[in-house]
């Protein structure tokens, strides 16, 4: 009753009916807390149905199959939280994956160095892709078009059609070890500390409020304050960073350098980004939802191949799911919107209601 | 009002769970009618299962040899059956398909490998499962497969078509190769090996050329045609390669030399269909990829069965293609190329 006076009492505004609800209904009804139940029931009812899908080795192929992917998430996200997109992450990823293959084998660097170099070179193509977006102005759909061409040809083009494949069996062994005794492989601990540095880059600091903000409406979070484009420049360096740490890992894990490496993988973590909530047109999304978003994808992939799916089937499913989980943004939107003329008119009712029932007022 | 409206958000954020849910398991759904048996295939109950990993799906080439060959002959041993890969040949693609097999416990993997390096991680994680692997078409390193099924050796096909060609212009006067790229390490081995071949048996036919198509099919149907008119006495041409030989045939179909200039070389049955009935073309030749995953497939059931170990010297039955003994490095050759003439060819789709 104390929230329907304090509805009646306020002007119709959209914001403060949205911290109208109690708390619990904020956090528990929303697309990411969707995207996570639904991770929950696809993953109980694979263990339940799926023949093989309980073995530990599902969890550990899960985390080796789909590192790359959840670690260019982390800073995709923020991008398509402002707006923007990065659309040469793989191509970033082909890149490194040459440097360190011609790094290691050709110029005889050690593994981390030449690891540290594809990080380098990977900083330098975001850098390019930033400076282009940030501050040059230019939209960042064609740069990244554009950039993901030039940098997957210059993979392709330093390697040509050979690949590198020697590298030593220390290395390669460490990309697919556990941890400890657990079903988990290594690649896991950098996953498990980027998300701790992304959740607080983005929901716990001064830069993240600007992400978001620039999303919303770059002008207004200009004149509020925020560095737009350094903010822009910081995050497509970012992105590219991890691209080429991700190419690192590829590399290492399949024991080969090669310039198509992880070809077609931007589309998988746009994909993945978008249905863990995150929205295309900026500010709004969440990491929790993202995460969730990758391992669902990877869950029913996991589950539809021990059913022996074929992958166009698959690939059916997973868009569809895409589609939909974007549908019901608009769906829940549109349901709001009714809820709140609906409310609105509650209100002019009730205000009636006590204008007829105390006259002397 | 308030409450209800509560409600109905309420009511739909989880009517929008359940309709998302329902959708991912509605589709796995039409499979889990056979949930069970992937249980027992899995096991050793019903036969050996056998899992076949394409470079891709939808390549006929591929269909050809997985389920005209390979599912003929698992059929036969009353084995299980399987074919799974990603849609695009890429390095990594097929990774995840054989950690999938591993977690099922397939006995036996048939994999053309997209790359000889990248799945090889996996599969020796698939092969201490116990999973015996056979690669075919294309080879992975030595270390991490079992036996390799060799399609051919250069020297086969050489001879194969040198034989051809010589028999078609009567083993004599000008002939000249239209090959792929100035730099393709096949093409070039073969071409070599013709012209010793050439040289050594056939005195009389004279190479007087050799051109490149690139691999490309209006720069093949160019180089056919530049190639007729330079040299107007030229009997023959071998093409050794499907789109050059396609391209080539299509120029002399539609030209004066159609029926004077013989064309033979490695082409599909599908793309020379038309040339070899209007007789364009008298015959070509390739090994049937059927032959191989059927042979791939016995090689398989031989190394579960523990009939071999794929040591050299090792000696296996392969149904109606005969005995086979696996050579060094664990290779097993499938024969000759198969030639395709007007009488043999609606036999073959691919």
């Amino acid at each position: 009753m104390t929230s329907a006076t304090v509805t009646a009492s306020a002007p119709a505004g959209r914001t403060y009916r949205a911290y109208s609800h109690s708390w619990w209904r904020r956090t528990l009804l929303t697309r990411e807390v969707a995207i996570i139940a639904l991770l929950v029931l696809v993953f109980g009812w694979a263990s339940a149905n799926v023949a093989n899908f309980k073995s530990p080795l599902t969890v550990y192929f899960l985390s080796l199959d789909n590192a790359e992917i959840m670690l260019i998430a982390l800073p995709m996200a923020l991008v398509i939280i402002t707006g923007e997109i990065d659309l040469s992450v793989a191509s970033v990823v082909g890149l490194s994956s040459v440097m360190v293959g011609i790094l290691h084998q050709d110029a005889g660097f050690s593994i981390p160095l030449a690891g540290l170099i594809a990080i380098l070179v990977g900083i330098i193509a975001g850098a390019l892709n930033g400076f282009l977006i940030a501050y040059v102005g230019l939209p960042s759909l064609a740069v990244t078009i554009g950039t993901m061409a030039a940098y997957r040809g210059l993979a392709v083009g330093l390697l040509g059609t050979t690949a590198k494949t020697d590298f030593p069996v220390k290395w390669t062994d460490l990309s697919t070890q556990h941890i400890g005794s657990t079903r988990f492989p290594l690649i896991v601990i950098p996953i498990v500390v980027l998300v701790a540095v992304f959740v607080w880059l983005l929901h716990f600091s001064t830069f993240g409020r600007g992400v978001f903000e620039i999303g919303l409406n770059d002008e207004a979070a200009h004149f509020s304050g925020v560095n737009v484009a350094r903010t822009k420049f910081i995050l497509f360096v970012l992105t590219a960073a991890i691209s080429a740490f991700a190419g690192i890992y590829i590399t290492l894990r399949s024991g080969n350098a090669r310039g198509d490496n992880a070809t077609g993988d931007e589309l998988k973590v746009i994909a993945a980004v978008l249905l863990g909530g995150v929205s295309i047109f900026g500010g709004r999304g969440a990491l929790h939802g993202v995460i969730a978003g990758v391992l669902l994808i990877g869950v029913i992939q996991s589950a539809m191949r021990l059913q022996n799916e074929t992958v166009n089937v698959i690939n059916i499913v997973i868009g569809a799911l895409l589609v939909l989980s974007v549908m019901s943004t608009s769906i829940l939107t549109w349901l709001s919107k009714q809820r709140a003329r609906r409310a609105g008119l509650g209100t002019l009712r009730r205000r009636q209601a006590v204008a007829t029932s105390n006259p002397e007022r | 009002m308030k409450f209800s409206t509560r409600r109905l958000t309420a009511g739909t954020a989880v009517a929008l769970v359940a309709t998302l849910s329902l959708a991912a398991c509605g589709s796995s759904n039409n499979s889990s009618s056979d949930a069970g048996d992937n249980g027992s295939k899995g096991g050793s109950s019903s036969g050996t299962t056998i899992t076949f990993i394409p470079k891709n799906l939808g390549n006929p080439y591929f269909d050809a040899s997985d389920k005209d060959g390979g599912k003929v002959a698992v059929d036969e041993f009353k084995g299980v059956y399987q074919e799974v890969a990603p849609d695009t040949a890429t390095p990594d693609g097929q990774v995840s398909f054989i950690n999938t097999a591993a977690q099922q416990g397939v006995k036996a993997l048939v994999i053309s490998a997209d790359d000889p390096k990248a799945p090889c991680s996996a599969i020796k994680q698939a092969m201490s499962a116990g999973t015996k692997v056979v690669t075919f078409d294309s080879d992975t390193s030595a270390d991490c497969r079992d036996l390799y099924i060799n399609q051919a050796t250069p020297e086969g096909i050489a001879k194969t078509e040198v034989d051809q060609i010589a028999q078609q212009i009567g083993d004599s006067g000008e002939i000249a190769i239209l090959s792929a790229a100035a730099n393709a390490t096949n093409q070039n081995a073969w071409i070599e090996l013709m012209k010793k071949d050439l040289a050594a048996d056939h005195p009389n036919i004279k190479l007087v050329d050799t051109v490149y198509g690139n691999d490309d099919d209006q720069t093949s149907f160019d180089k056919t045609a530049a190639l007729l008119s330079d040299h107007p006495n030229l009997k023959g041409i071998i093409s050794p390669t499907t789109v050059g030989i396609a391209a080539a045939a299509r120029y002399l179909d539609t030209s004066s030399s159609k029926g004077k200039v013989a064309l033979t070389g490695l082409g599909t049955p599908n793309q020379m269909r038309k040339y070899v009935k209007d007789g364009t073309v008298t015959s070509f030749a390739l090994w049937n990829p059927s032959d191989l995953g059927y042979l791939a497939a016995y090689a398989a059931k031989a190394l579960v069965d523990g009939t071999i170990k794929g040591d050299e010297g090792d000696k296996f039955t392969a149904g109606k293609l005969g005995d086979f003994t696996v050579g060094a490095d664990g290779v097993v050759l499938l024969g000759d190329p198969t030639v395709f003439t007007k009488d043999n060819i609606d036999k073959f789709n691919f």
